[in-house]
């Protein structure tokens, strides 16, 4: 074959078919059961998927099946572009219409800490425990998204949620450990398989929901509801998470897929 | 004596089901002024403004004085049973399959002669209380009731087809979230309901009463979604061939108008709640429900609207809500007419602000849960179609009759 | 009560030179396909026949039928190729004969036509009885139809039931009417009801509303009857055997304050009736009472003065009805073992009546008939019959 850089990208695609190179899909199935963040009711709420049919082979369309769907931006698996928080709402391409979509593109960092949130759905991501997995694993590069893996996607909607009577209980990271990630590692972006890429008492931490805002406060992603890390290597994978392109969208959900290089 | 109504045994999965029939229910303009009155359980006959000679069956002229001053007034139920006679034989395919059926004439003591239904436990040349009712087709109808209440009454074979009492029914409360979601099932476990569904959405997340909720006696905690057509859909495929009541207590309150409601997403979210979410419901449970309203003693026998009063007349205050309500009106007054031909009432129960936080800056009288799961309940037990719970609605209702224009302005604040 | 009078004390004017002849009967049918537009049509070319007139020599009309459905009068003389100069639309049930007779009888009278021609018929198809009950009246339709009486048997069980816990009338008297009426009809060929009746059979019949049986009620069929009535020379001109009208009267919504039906309206106008017809009860050879039911048969005896209020059982046990008894009555079998062909069960007692009369029974001869009474009753439209009628009938001599 050829060697052009041009071949590489068809070698990319030969492994992908051959399966040298696996495919590994991130993404919750968008349902209407699926829990999406819930607000003090007096505030607007995200919208959850909602399914439509226009017909299906039937008096309304003979012989075609097709839905209509509803959904919040930011519902399912889905993407946060910086424009989602008010420390983000000023920067330059800060919207999933207007991101470079080179940005869609990045290898990840998959930060294991299943086994602490397993005892402790409270379980905190600190810089200590950023830095031990470094020394492990090596160091986190600029321009790479960092995964946070719960194991969160394998468990039951209530129990996935955490919904308690003082809030949601999920792990997520403090406010250092995203200051960090972002000012000391220059990270891409951050990610986890909860409902949203905070800590579930978030609201409580100074800034409240530090991952959004560190992380959009200097034009990084988000990516939440996140599943099958565990079939990702801790460095390694690229990850394609490419939004819908709305105008002027804060995020959307979107199909999240890995490349993984095949043991 | 009434026979107690015994508990319907399990139904033969193989036996037909009788289909629902009524009787003649074409009335002439006048005489649904009865319809109005038997709709909110009033006994309302003809007086003429004029001489005051009270009169039946409704007239465009006085029968005394040719008066065109004749309208529906209360007046005085009780009178004399004088002759009876049971039917054996009808030509009306609804009283054929129901005879022997009995009718009799009653001379009220104020004036008029009526022709009725007879309940029971009356016999020819006693005192009565003549009652008004909706059949089983919605029309309205006398039934001479005994002068004072006897045991068991309610389960008379020929007044339980008036009426949709709950009793040994099963009842699908739509939304078990909300405290007035939980007072009627409790209200309904109470009335003596077989089964009481209770619909949970979004059963990930916890409320407050969950587990008082499950320890309701027949309580069924079921799936059910109101906003989510498929999760309406999957209910009804599972139960919806065994649900005799139901009760849409799926409720969005929220405070604002129109103009200063920024955007309409809280709005849209009424609408699919309130209006599509009646839509759903009667798509998915409306059709079997229609096709069971003969089916024996548990028969299929009402769909239950519970509406803001300011369904009628908007409140600026909550204007949006009021809104929705109206919309969630106009679908039930359209369900009402096509649940009909099955024999199935459509009841709306009006109230004014509920006791419940999303009215918490509304000053008294508030209507608590409790009260309006017991009227609702009540209403069923009389066979009712509009009802009116508390002092604000009974008032919005007075107003509304009185001056719509006055009530606009003076709601406008 | 005395005959009404008007301001000059004058009482009402005899039928002077008024005759009633050619009646015609269509043999009735339970069920019929054919419409009332062929009912009556058959009545009138009968009737033209029998009276040798033609179509266009009928100058008025006075036409009953509850099924010609939207065709008033007036459309049916276009459908029946006719054009009167005088025209009337007679819906009133039971008493339509009577009420037609005496309409008729003044228009040629007072010369406004010569051949009025007195019809009525009515179709049976098989969902029709139930199609004209829903619709029958307004108040049929708001107050009595959605009470599942599936006509007027509840009404009238209702006013029997009354009727017989005031007077003490039983069943079996009611019985011996039914039961002579059937004799009477045994020697009608087109009696619905063909089988002699028992007092047992009677008494074991089918309830239809308590206590109603049976046998008290009448059978809804189709069929056609008309009349023809015009000056005595005119008749006499074409050699009809015609009778005398001697008096007539009619009654609307009497006594409304009764609470339930214990009298009709003839007791408001039985001494106008006799008055202006000069002769009295005992008088009458044959009485065609408007016999929908028992009940109604024996409140004409009362009520038209052949017997006190409250006697009527007195009197039914007192006499025989079948037409060679001591008081022939409903001589035709009546409508209870005839049939009821819709509206003109009205004018059935009239041509019965006319022919005993002229000597032309279709069944058995009353012996010696010279007065004749027919009555008419109709318009059940809530809790009791409305109109009342009455007609005296003499040979001529």
């Amino acid at each position: 074959m050829a060697t052009t850089p041009a071949s590489d990208l068809l070698g990319m695609a030969q492994r992908v078919a051959s399966g040298a190179i696996k495919v590994v899909d991130l993404t919750q199935t968008l349902t209407q059961e699926f829990p999406t963040i819930v607000l003090p009711p007096e505030f607007g709420q995200a919208a959850p998927f909602r399914l439509e049919e226009i017909s299906r082979y039937d008096e309304r369309g003979p012989a075609w099946y097709w839905n209509n769907f509803s959904v919040s931006e930011h519902a399912g698996t889905h993407f946060d572009a910086p424009i989602h928080w008010i420390s983000g709402k000023d920067l330059p391409n800060n919207a999933v219409d207007t991101i470079d979509p080179r940005k869609f593109i990045a290898p990840a960092n998959v930060v294991d800490c299943s086994a602490e949130s397993a005892v402790n759905a409270d379980f905190e991501l600190t810089v200590p425990f950023l830095e031990a997995w470094e020394k492990k694993h090596g160091r986190i590069g600029a321009g790479e998204w960092v995964l946070l893996r719960t194991d969160w996607s394998k468990k039951s909607y209530a129990e996935y949620a955490g919904m308690r009577e003082d809030g949601a209980h999920t792990p997520g990271p403090v406010p250092e450990a995203v200051k960090w990630l972002v000012e000391e590692r220059d990270v891409h972006g951050f990610g986890t398989e909860t409902i949203g890429t905070d800590h579930g008492q978030g609201h409580h931490f100074n800034p409240p929901f530090p991952a959004h805002f560190y992380m959009h406060g200097k034009g990084r992603f988000g990516l939440q509801c996140l599943t099958n890390l565990d079939q990702l290597p801790p460095k390694g994978a690229v990850i394609f998470s490419a939004p819908l392109k709305i105008k002027n969208g804060s995020g959307s959900p979107l199909r999240v897929l890995a490349l993984v290089e095949a043991a | 004596m009434t026979e107690p109504l015994k508990r319907p045994r399990r139904k033969d999965p193989l036996k037909r089901t009788q289909q629902p029939l009524y009787p003649q229910s074409i009335r002439s303009r006048t005489a649904h002024g009865l319809t109005k009155a038997a709709a909110a359980g009033r006994f309302e006959l003809q007086t003429c403004d004029d001489c005051s000679t009270v009169f039946y069956p409704p007239r465009d002229a006085c029968p005394t004085c040719l008066s065109e001053r004749l309208p529906f007034k209360t007046v005085d139920n009780r009178g004399t049973l004088l002759a009876e006679t049971t039917i054996r034989t009808s030509t009306d395919p609804y009283f054929r399959e129901r005879t022997p059926w009995r009718v009799g004439l009653t001379k009220l003591d104020a004036g008029p002669v009526i022709l009725s239904h007879i309940h029971g436990d009356v016999l020819e040349g006693q005192r009565v209380r003549l009652d008004l009712k909706l059949d089983k087709g919605g029309a309205p109808v006398m039934i001479a009731l005994p002068e004072k209440d006897t045991p068991n009454m309610a389960d008379d074979p020929h007044l339980r087809e008036m009426t949709c009492d709950p009793k040994f029914r099963r009842v699908l409360i739509t939304d078990g979230r909300t405290p007035v979601g939980q007072a009627m099932a409790r209200a309904f476990s109470d009335a003596g309901c077989n089964i009481v569904f209770v619909g949970i959405a979004d059963p990930w997340k916890p409320f407050p009463g969950q587990d008082e909720l499950r320890k309701i006696e027949r309580v069924e905690i079921v799936p059910l979604d109101v906003t989510d057509s498929e999760s309406v859909t999957e209910q009804a495929e599972q139960n919806g061939g065994r649900i005799d009541i139901v009760v849409n207590t799926a409720e969005h309150i929220r405070a604002g108008g129109i103009m200063q409601r920024h955007g309409v997403t809280v709005a849209r979210e009424e609408m699919d709640v309130r209006y599509l979410g009646l839509m759903r419901l009667a798509q998915a449970f409306g059709p079997a429900m229609r096709g069971r309203g003969a089916d024996g003693v548990n028969s299929a026998t009402a769909f239950v609207n519970l509406l803001s009063v300011h369904a009628l007349m908007n409140w600026p205050q909550y204007g949006a809500y009021s809104a929705a309500e109206a919309a969630s009106l106009s679908a039930a007054q359209c369900l009402r007419a096509e649940l009909r031909s099955g024999g199935v009432r459509v009841m709306n129960v009006f109230f004014g602000p509920l006791d419940t936080e999303w009215f918490q800056i509304v000053p008294p009288p508030k209507v608590t849960p409790a009260a309006l799961a017991k009227a609702v309940v009540q209403a069923l037990q009389r066979g009712l179609e509009d009802v009116f719970v508390g002092d604000i609605a009974e008032d919005v209702r007075a107003r509304l009759a009185a001056n719509p224009k006055a009530l606009e302005r003076e709601l406008a604040g | 009560m005395g005959a009404l009078k008007d301001p000059q004390g004058n009482a009402r004017l005899p039928y002077d030179n008024v005759v009633v002849c050619a009646p015609v009967t269509v043999p009735y049918v339970r069920y019929s396909t054919d419409t009332a537009h062929w009912w009556i049509g058959r009545a009138l070319h009968q009737l033209t026949k029998t009276a040798g007139i033609a179509p266009k020599d009928i100058d008025g009309l006075v036409l009953s039928s509850f099924t010609t459905g939207a065709d008033s009068a007036v459309g049916m003389t276009q459908h029946l190729g006719l054009s009167p100069r005088w025209l009337d639309h007679v819906p009133m049930g039971g008493v339509s004969g009577v009420v037609g007779l005496r309409r008729a009888a003044r228009a040629v009278q007072n010369g406004d036509a010569q051949f009025v021609t007195v019809v009525a018929g009515d179709t049976n198809h098989v969902d029709s009885f139930r199609k004209t009950l829903s619709s029958f009246s307004r108040f049929a339709q708001d107050a009595v139809y959605p009470y599942g009486s599936g006509g007027a048997n509840a009404s009238f069980a209702l006013i029997t039931k009354n009727y017989m816990n005031k007077y003490g009338v039983t069943r079996e008297d009611f019985g011996k009417i039914c039961v002579a009426q059937r004799d009477n009809a045994l020697s009608i060929p087109f009696a619905m009801m063909k089988k002699k009746l028992t007092l047992d059979a009677y008494m074991k019949a089918r309830p239809i509303s308590d206590p109603l049986h049976l046998f008290d009620c009448v059978m809804p069929c189709a069929g056609a009857e008309a009349f023809l009535v015009c000056r005595e020379d005119v008749a006499k001109s074409l050699r009809l055997p015609a009778v005398k009208l001697l008096s007539t009267i009619e009654r609307h919504n009497a006594f409304a304050d009764d609470p339930i039906q214990v009298r009709g309206g003839w007791a408001v106008d039985v001494d106008d009736l006799w008055q202006m017809a000069g002769v009295k009860p005992d008088d009458v050879d044959l009485l065609q009472t408007y016999d929908d039911y028992p009940v109604i048969i024996t409140m004409q005896f009362e009520d038209l003065g052949f017997c006190n209020k409250g006697e009527g059982k007195d009197f039914i046990r007192q006499h025989t009805f079948t037409t060679d008894g001591t008081f022939p009555h409903n001589t035709s079998g009546g409508q209870l073992s005839t049939g009821q062909a819709g509206a003109a069960g009205g004018h059935l007692g009239i041509t019965e009546a006319m022919r005993q009369l002229t000597d032309q029974p279709i069944g058995k001869p009353v012996k010696d008939a010279k007065i004749a009474v027919v009555s008419g009753f109709g318009m059940i439209n809530y809790d009791r019959g409305l109109s009342s009628g009455a007609a005296v009938l003499a040979r001529a001599s």
